[in-house]
């Protein structure tokens, strides 16, 4: 019996094999004694602690709100997903170690020591469990921002080498490659090649001067290439100078998902680097809602002052080019509801601008319940969607947004998130649905008026 | 010294000493520590604004979450008003208060504090009820939840049975009336209670984080 076997034993009894106890597997990277891992994790999670984060740990009354509106407690009805309870143990490390009361909560050994059994048992929670969509922020009666608490957690969970394997695993690859998914800088350029020859539109790429600098999503380059495509033609379309660049195009951040920071300034800084070298007043970040967050929010913060430059999402940059008539398009005859990328509209604050575009093609917008601000997530989001372990769970989940879909009537249903589009994909096919999310650039790109 | 000399002199001096040190000491420990500067781009420069606008704007939930939510928030309302009406407009607390510090006002009639002080404790029961039969607030109660409850809701019931001249000599639940309430003054700073504070700072921080973002609210 090898190693495998003894830590998952197989489950013959059942009507179809399977291994008994799936949900106990923890992922560790790198060998370290527990102790120090414990140690590590709580060291790195409380070593940003600032006044801003030790105020939210202060504040939680433990009323449970939360619980009801996380779409994992709601899917699947368990007390551990209620978002607050996510972060217990580094609630417990931050009593223990960095708050006001620390020292009398560890002369009186108060708050007992974490160990990294529930480490092991928290990662679930920390990465399988959350999309960092904060709504839980929303129904927080002290307005806790949980999601940026789990983001911390994670710090210490990487360090410590908990992360699980497979966002571990993109993380690591981005970093050394310089994209997640393969999309290096040779398979970019040769992408973008095939999409210009493919569709018939000039492309630029490498230009030494530029006043936008266009960033794309890996998973637009290796599984949406067409928007590619369709950001050229806008651009072009509006008479742009406008470039891609190969030392900075990957605006995913899977160092900031993981928890990394060196990791998540790296990945920053090519595009800042790369803005900066070409002298452009605008970078255009794409239909990516973490890559929002990481670089509109977190870019100058990783860059240690303000960025010489501009940074839209592209729904916005869509919005201003049809408001100002930069951008002519021909109206679209049909009915579409629009699904808000938790980190663009509620925590990124672009909510108005793909109703603006909706609203220049003349699409007839039917609004979910609870749109814009209380959107539910799709559940693909803050690395979820790589995580297999969390396929179950993402799937039923997923019953929420289709019945919010459904209840509309619209015909065609949109999003400015490739990481969304994504997960309704393998959504649809699942739970074998009739719909799912297509591309607010696509369509505008499509649509233009010569 | 009687049990009342000493609930009325050195325990009441003690645990107000304790409470103000505690209290300035943990609010303290919190602004004091570092704060990042923010180089993004801010969509709106009115943070202030946003504070204030957070404040008021959780003071009901969401429409979306009412269902949910709302009875929590009435119970909620209902004890924390209770108690503010008990502690500082029942007659006999304005002159404990006038003794200490020279200043009092109208107190209320005698009788609608204790309807409201029989009404405080039903909500809080209410509330006690809920958190344990609700396997969330269970999972998520510690020492201090059930603890802080108490030290709460102690004084309330003491004092009403000292009006009604209820369980044993008057001297003697009055003075175990001061105690519990000093009780709560010695806990206060060392648990949940704290969010009497905390709740202005945290709701105003969000919401000068939503300005600064552009997030509708």
């Amino acid at each position: 019996m090898n190693d495998i076997n003894t830590e998952h034993p197989l489950d013959l009894e059942s009507k179809r094999v399977s291994v008994q106890k799936p949900e106990k597997r923890y992922d560790m990277q790198g060998e370290m004694p527990d102790d120090k891992r414990v140690q590590t994790a709580m060291r790195n999670f409380v070593r940003d602690f600032g006044y801003i984060a030790a105020t939210y740990m202060e504040s939680c009354i433990h009323c449970g709100a939360c619980a009801h509106a996380c779409h994992f407690h709601e899917a699947s009805g368990d007390p551990r997903h209620t978002p607050i309870w996510k972060l217990e143990p580094f609630k417990q490390a931050y009593k223990r170690e960095a708050g006001p009361l620390a020292f009398f909560y560890k002369a009186l050994n108060l708050k007992h020591k974490v160990t990294v059994e529930e480490l092991q048992e928290w990662q679930e929670l920390i990465y399988d469990t959350c999309t960092m969509c904060g709504r839980c922020t929303l129904i927080c009666p002290m307005s806790i921002d949980i999601a940026t608490l789990v983001g911390m957690a994670r710090h210490g969970m990487f360090q410590a080498g908990l992360v699980p394997h497979e966002l571990w695993a993109v993380a690591e690859r981005a970093e050394r490659e310089g994209s997640p998914l393969g999309a290096t800088p040779k398979v970019f350029e040769d992408r973008i090649e095939w999409m210009g020859d493919e569709h018939d539109v000039e492309m630029h790429v490498d230009e030494d001067k530029a006043d936008v600098l266009v960033t794309m999503s890996s998973i637009e380059i290796q599984k949406y290439p067409e928007s590619m495509a369709a950001m050229a033609k806008v651009l072009n379309h509006m008479g742009l100078s406008w470039t891609f660049r190969t030392d900075g195009y990957e605006a995913t951040n899977f160092g900031m998902l993981s928890g990394n920071s060196a990791w998540q300034k790296d990945m920053s800084m090519k595009m800042i680097n790369a803005a900066i070298a070409c002298g452009a007043k605008l970078l255009i970040l794409p239909e990516c809602g973490h890559a929002y967050g990481a670089l509109r929010w977190s870019g100058a913060n990783m860059y240690g002052k303000p960025l010489p430059f501009e940074v839209k999402h592209i729904s916005e940059f869509l919005a201003e080019g049809l408001q100002s008539g930069q951008i002519k398009v021909n109206k679209v005859d049909r009915s579409v509801t629009y699904h808000d990328p938790c980190q663009v509209s509620r925590r990124g604050g672009a909510t108005e601008a793909p109703r603006v575009v909706l609203g220049a093609l003349g699409a007839d917008l039917r609004e979910m319940k609870g749109a814009g601000l209380m959107n539910w997530c799709c559940g693909g989001g803050g690395g979820v969607l790589t995580i297999h372990r969390a396929d179950d769970l993402r799937h039923k989940m997923f019953r929420i947004k289709m019945e919010q879909i459904e209840a509309t009537g619209a015909e065609d249903v949109l999003t400015a998130c490739s990481n969304c589009r994504q997960n309704f994909d393998d959504n649809q096919e699942y739970h074998h649905w009739d719909k799912t999310a297509h591309s607010l650039l696509d369509l505008v790109a499509d649509n233009l008026a010569e | 010294m009687d049990l009342l000399t000493f609930a009325r002199g050195p325990a009441l001096q003690w645990s107000v000493a304790i409470f103000f040190l505690g209290v300035l000491w943990r609010l303290f420990g919190v602004f004091l520590l570092r704060r990042k500067k923010d180089y993004s781009k801010p969509r709106s420069t009115h943070l202030w604004r946003g504070a204030i606008k957070g404040l008021i704007v959780h003071l009901w939930p969401y429409k979306e979450f009412r269902p949910k939510v709302v009875q929590s928030y009435i119970l909620g309302y209902i004890f924390h008003i209770g108690l503010a009406i008990v502690v500082f407009f029942f007659v006999p607390h304005i002159l404990f208060i006038k003794n200490i510090i020279g200043v009092g006002w109208g107190g209320l009639p005698n009788s609608f504090i204790y309807i409201t002080g029989a009404v405080t404790i039903a909500a809080l029961v209410a509330m006690l009820v809920k958190r344990i039969a609700n396997p969330v607030t269970r999972l998520l109660s510690n020492f201090d939840d059930y603890f802080s409850w108490f030290v709460t809701i102690a004084p309330v019931v003491t004092g009403l049975m000292a009006a009604a001249h209820w369980g044993g000599r008057y001297e003697h639940v009055l003075a175990v009336h001061i105690l519990s309430f000093e009780l709560l003054l010695v806990w206060f700073p060392f648990s949940k209670l704290m969010h009497t504070f905390f709740f202005v700072v945290s709701r105003g921080t969000t919401g000068a984080l939503f300005e600064r973002r552009g997030t509708s609210a």
